[in-house]
C-alpha cells in the first residue's frame, strides 16, 4: 500500500478549492478562539514555569489545529482518552481554563487534588476527558473497552484515543488496535505524529513508511491527514466517527504535525532538532493558516485577531489569579480516594501523620524540580 | 580525585566500562543525542558511536527483551529505563525471563546485564515519576537489586554490576543526582555487591536505609546526637542478595532499630529486615523495630514532602526506640 499525500483541505494560502465547509461562522470562530486560548494557556504556563510558580508544563505550539479539528468532530456524549498534550480538546468542549489551571497549580480545587503532575487533567463534564496517566499507551486499550461498553448498550457514541508517534511502539497500541478491530469497536485512534517522541525522531521509532500503514495489518482503515489543517482534521476524524457509530469499527488516523517547542518545559530541543526543520514548520503554522482561511470568508482581520488573542490572554490570566489564590490540598487528600472507603491501616497512618505534625511541626516543602 | 555529582559518577562509570570492554553497550529512550533526560549518558554517542549508545523506540518491553538476547549472545548490555515508574511494560521480561534464564536452562543460558533506572521522589514528579518499586523486584529470585547513595558508590557499584554474571537492577536515587557531590576515583574500580556501608558509627540506635534516604537519616542522626542519642547508620546499598549477617550484626550492636524507605510500608523492604531480626536476634532487642516509610497510598504531587520520610519523622522514630 502506498500512502498518498496527507489529506489537506485548507491550502497554505487559506483557500479551500470548493470544499463544503460544514460549520457555521460562529462554529468556525469558536474553533479559532479555542486555538488562541490554547496558545495563551501555553504562553502563560511557560512563563509561570520559568518564574517557578508552577513546576512543569507541556508546550502545545504547532499542534493546536490537530487537537481542535479532531475535537470538533466529537459530540459531547463521546469520550476522549487524551494524551498530556491535548489541552485544545478539553478547551474546545468547554472545560474552563481555570479548571485546568487548578491542576497546573496542584491546588485543592484540582479534580485530582494535587496528586498528579501538571497537565495530567481529568474531567467528566462537559465531556468525558479521561484522567491522564503518564505511562505511554496504557489508555489505548482502555478506550477500546469503554467503546465496547458503548456498543453493547447500543449507544451511538465513540471513543477517541489520542497518542503520539512514540505511543505506537507501546504494548497498549498493539493490543488496543488488535482488540478494537476484532470487536469492531467504535474507536478512533488518533496518532499525532509531531515528529519526535521527546528526542527520538520518527525514523528511529518505526521503519514503516508511515504510522497509518500499520492499520492495514490490524484490519482497519488508516488515513494520513495534514495535522496543521483544522478542517482536514475535522473531516477525517468525523468520517471515522460516522463509520464507528454506524458499526463499521475503528480507524487509525495519523496527523502529520510538528511540536514547535520542547517536549516539556525541562527539555532543550536544540540538542536534537535541526534548526532548519523548525524553520520549515514555522512556515506552516496552523493558526496563521486558519486565519488566512477565515479572512477569505471575511471573518478575520489582523485587528480582530489581536483583540481575540488579548481576550484569551485576559481569560487565562484571570484563571491564574484564581488558581494561585486557591489553597494547597490538605493532608487528608493523601489518604482519600485510594479506596472507596478508607481502610483502617490508612486511617492509622493518616492519624499518625496529623499527630506528628501537631507534636513536632509540619513537613517542609523541598526544593525538588522536575527535570524532564 | 575529581569531585562529581551522583549523575556524573554514573556517566563516568559508563564511559569507564565502555572504554575497557568493547562488548558493553548502552541504550534506552532519549539516551542518544539528548544524553538521557538526566544527562547520565551525556557524550556517550560522541565517544562510542551510535552502535554502542543509542535511542530505542518507546518500548520498555522491547528494551529489556532485546537486552536479554544481547546478554545471551556475548554483549554486555546496560539498558536505561527512563523512570522506574515506566519499567512495568518490561516486568514480564525482567521477572519471567532475565531472572529465571540461568535456572531454567541449568546455566546453559544466562543474562548478564544491567538495567539502570532513576527511582524515588523529591522532584515534584507526582504519581508516575516518583515511585520506589524495589520491593517488587526484591521478590524476584535470580535478580540482583542495587541502590547507591554516594557518587563514589554509584560508580563502583555500577562497574561491579556490569562485571556481574547475573542480571542487576540498578536503582539510581534521582533526588540525589545533583544534590550530592563527592570525590570519585578515576578509572576502573569496583565496589563489591552485597556489602553494607557504615555511614556513621553509634552505640544507641541502628538506622538502616538506602538511596535518597541516606542523607535524610544522616541529618536525623545529627539532630539525635544533639539530644544525646548516638546513631549507627547503615547504607544497605545492595538489597538483593542482602548481606544478612552484616545487617544482624549492626542490629545487635545497639538492640534498637529504625528502618527507613520511601516506598510504601506494607510488604516493603523494611518488613524483610524486621522479620530477619525477629527470627534471628530477638533476644538482643531492647525495643520493637520501628519503620519510617512512604504511606500506603500512591505518591502525591503537591504534598510529596508529607509523603516522603523526612528528618523530622526519622528523628521521631529514633527517639521512640531510644526511649523505649
Ligand atoms: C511507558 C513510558 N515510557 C517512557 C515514558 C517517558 N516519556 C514521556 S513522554 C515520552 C515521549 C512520548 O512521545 P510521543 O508518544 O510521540 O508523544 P508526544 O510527546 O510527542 O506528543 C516518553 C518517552 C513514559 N511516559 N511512559
Amino acid at each position: 500500500m502506498t500512502i498518498a499525500e496527507p489529506l489537506q483541505v485548507i491550502a497554505q494560502d487559506g483557500s479551500t478549492a470548493g470544499f463544503q465547509v460544514d460549520l457555521s461562522n460562529d462554529a468556525l470562530l469558536h474553533c479559532y478562539r479555542t486555538m488562541l486560548l490554547v496558545r495563551a494557556f501555553d504562553d502563560v504556563c511557560l512563563k509561570l514555569q520559568r518564574s517557578g510558580r508552577i513546576g512543569f508544563s507541556i508546550p502545545n505550539k504547532g499542534v493546536e489545529a490537530c487537537q481542535v479539528g479532531a475535537a470538533s468532530a466529537l459530540e459531547k456524549t463521546d469520550w476522549i482518552f487524551p494524551s498530556y498534550r491535548d489541552f485544545g480538546m478539553a478547551l474546545y468542549h468547554g472545560v474552563k481554563p481555570v479548571e485546568m489551571m487548578h491542576n497546573m497549580f496542584g491546588n485543592d480545587r484540582d479534580s485530582a487534588r494535587g496528586r498528579q503532575m501538571p497537565v495530567h487533567f481529568s474531567f467528566v463534564q462537559p465531556i468525558h476527558f479521561v484522567s491522564i496517566s503518564s505511562p505511554i499507551g496504557t489508555h489505548i486499550p482502555q478506550a477500546v473497552g469503554a467503546a465496547y461498553a458503548m456498543k453493547l448498550r447500543g449507544e451511538k457514541q465513540v471513543c477517541l484515543a489520542s497518542f503520539g508517534d512514540g505511543g505506537t511502539s507501546s504494548l497498549g497500541f498493539h493490543s488496543g488496535l488488535n482488540f478494537a478491530a476484532v470487536w469492531k469497536a467504535p474507536v478512533v485512534f488518533l496518532c499525532q505524529n509531531n515528529g519526535y517522541a521527546i528526542s527520538c525522531p520518527s525514523e528511529e521509532q518505526t521503519a514503516s513508511e508511515s504510522y497509518a500503514v500499520k492499520a492495514k495489518a490490524y484490519g482497519m482503515p488508516g488515513v494520513i491527514v495534514d495535522g496543521n489543517d483544522l478542517l482536514a482534521m475535522r473531516k477525517v476524524v468525523k468520517e471515522a466517527c460516522d463509520r464507528a457509530r454506524a458499526g463499521g469499527g475503528p480507524t487509525l488516523v495519523e496527523a502529520k504535525t510538528f511540536r514547535m517547542g520542547g517536549h516539556s518545559t525541562s527539555d532543550d530541543p536544540t540538542r536534537y532538532v535541526p534548526k532548519e526543520l523548525v524553520e520549515s514548520w514555522a512556515k506552516k503554522d496552523p493558526v496563521a493558516r486558519f486565519e488566512r482561511f477565515l479572512a477569505s470568508r471575511k471573518l478575520w482581520t489582523p485587528e480582530k485577531g489581536a483583540l481575540l488573542a488579548e481576550d484569551c490572554t485576559r481569560e487565562i490570566t484571570a484563571a491564574v489569579g484564581e488558581a494561585e489564590a486557591t489553597p494547597a490540598p490538605v493532608l487528608e487528600s493523601i489518604f482519600s480516594d485510594v479506596y472507596a472507603t478508607l481502610p483502617p491501616h490508612l486511617r492509622r497512618q493518616g492519624q499518625a501523620a496529623f499527630d506528628l505534625a501537631a507534636r513536632v511541626g509540619d513537613a517542609a516543602a523541598g526544593g525538588g524540580k522536575f527535570p524532564l | 580525585m575529581p569531585t562529581l555529582t551522583l549523575v556524573q559518577a554514573v556517566n563516568d562509570a559508563l564511559k569507564t566500562a565502555m572504554r575497557r570492554d568493547p562488548t558493553v553497550i548502552h541504550f534506552g529512550e532519549d539516551v542518544g543525542p539528548k544524553g538521557g533526560v538526566f544527562l547520565a549518558s551525556d557524550g556517550l554517542t560522541k565517544e562510542f558511536g551510535k552502535a554502542r549508545n543509542f535511542d530505542t523506540p518507546l518500548s520498555e518491553d522491547g528494551i529489556i527483551g532485546t537486552a536479554i538476547g544481547m546478554a545471551m549472545n556475548g554483549l554486555k548490555p546496560v539498558a536505561e529505563i527512563q523512570f522506574q515508574d515506566f519499567i512495568f511494560p518490561a516486568f514480564d521480561q525482567i521477572v519471567s525471563e532475565a531472572a529465571k534464564l540461568r535456572y531454567r536452562s541449568g546455566g546453559q543460558y544466562t543474562a548478564p546485564m544491567v538495567i539502570r533506572t532513576p527511582y524515588g521522589g523529591g522532584i515534584r514528579g507526582g504519581l508516575y515519576h516518583s515511585q520506589s518499586g524495589e520491593a517488587y523486584f526484591c521478590h524476584t529470585p535470580g535478580l540482583k537489586v542495587v541502590v547507591p547513595s554516594t557518587p563514589e558508590d554509584a560508580k563502583g557499584l555500577l562497574l561491579a554490576s556490569i562485571e556481574d554474571p547475573d542480571p542487576v537492577l540498578f536503582l539510581e536515587p534521582k533526588a540525589l543526582y545533583r544534590q550530592v557531590k563527592g570525590e570519585v576515583p578515576e578509572g576502573f574500580y569496583t565496589t563489591p555487591l552485597s556489602t553494607l556501608r557504615t555511614v556513621r558509627t553509634g552505640k544507641d540506635v541502628t538506622v538502616f536505609c538506602y538511596g535518597a534516604m541516606v542523607p535524610v537519616c544522616s541529618k536525623a542522626a545529627e539532630q539525635a546526637a544533639e539530644k544525646g542519642i548516638d546513631c549507627l547508620i547503615v547504607d544497605l546499598r545492595t538489597l538483593l542478595p542482602l548481606d544478612e549477617e552484616g545487617v544482624l550484626e549492626a542490629a545487635r550492636q545497639t538492640g534498637r532499630v529504625v528502618i527507613v524507605h520511601e516506598a510504601p510500608r506494607f510488604c516493603g523492604f523494611g518488613a524483610e529486615i524486621s522479620a530477619m531480626i525477629a527470627e534471628n536476634i530477638i533476644e538482643y532487642m531492647e525495643a520493637p523495630v520501628a519503620r519510617v516509610t512512604g504511606f500506603d497510598t500512591p505518591f502525591p504531587n503537591t504534598l510529596e514532602h508529607h509523603y516522603m520520610p523526612d528528618a523530622r519523622r526519622v528523628l521521631d522514630a529514633i527517639e521512640h526506640v531510644a526511649k523505649f
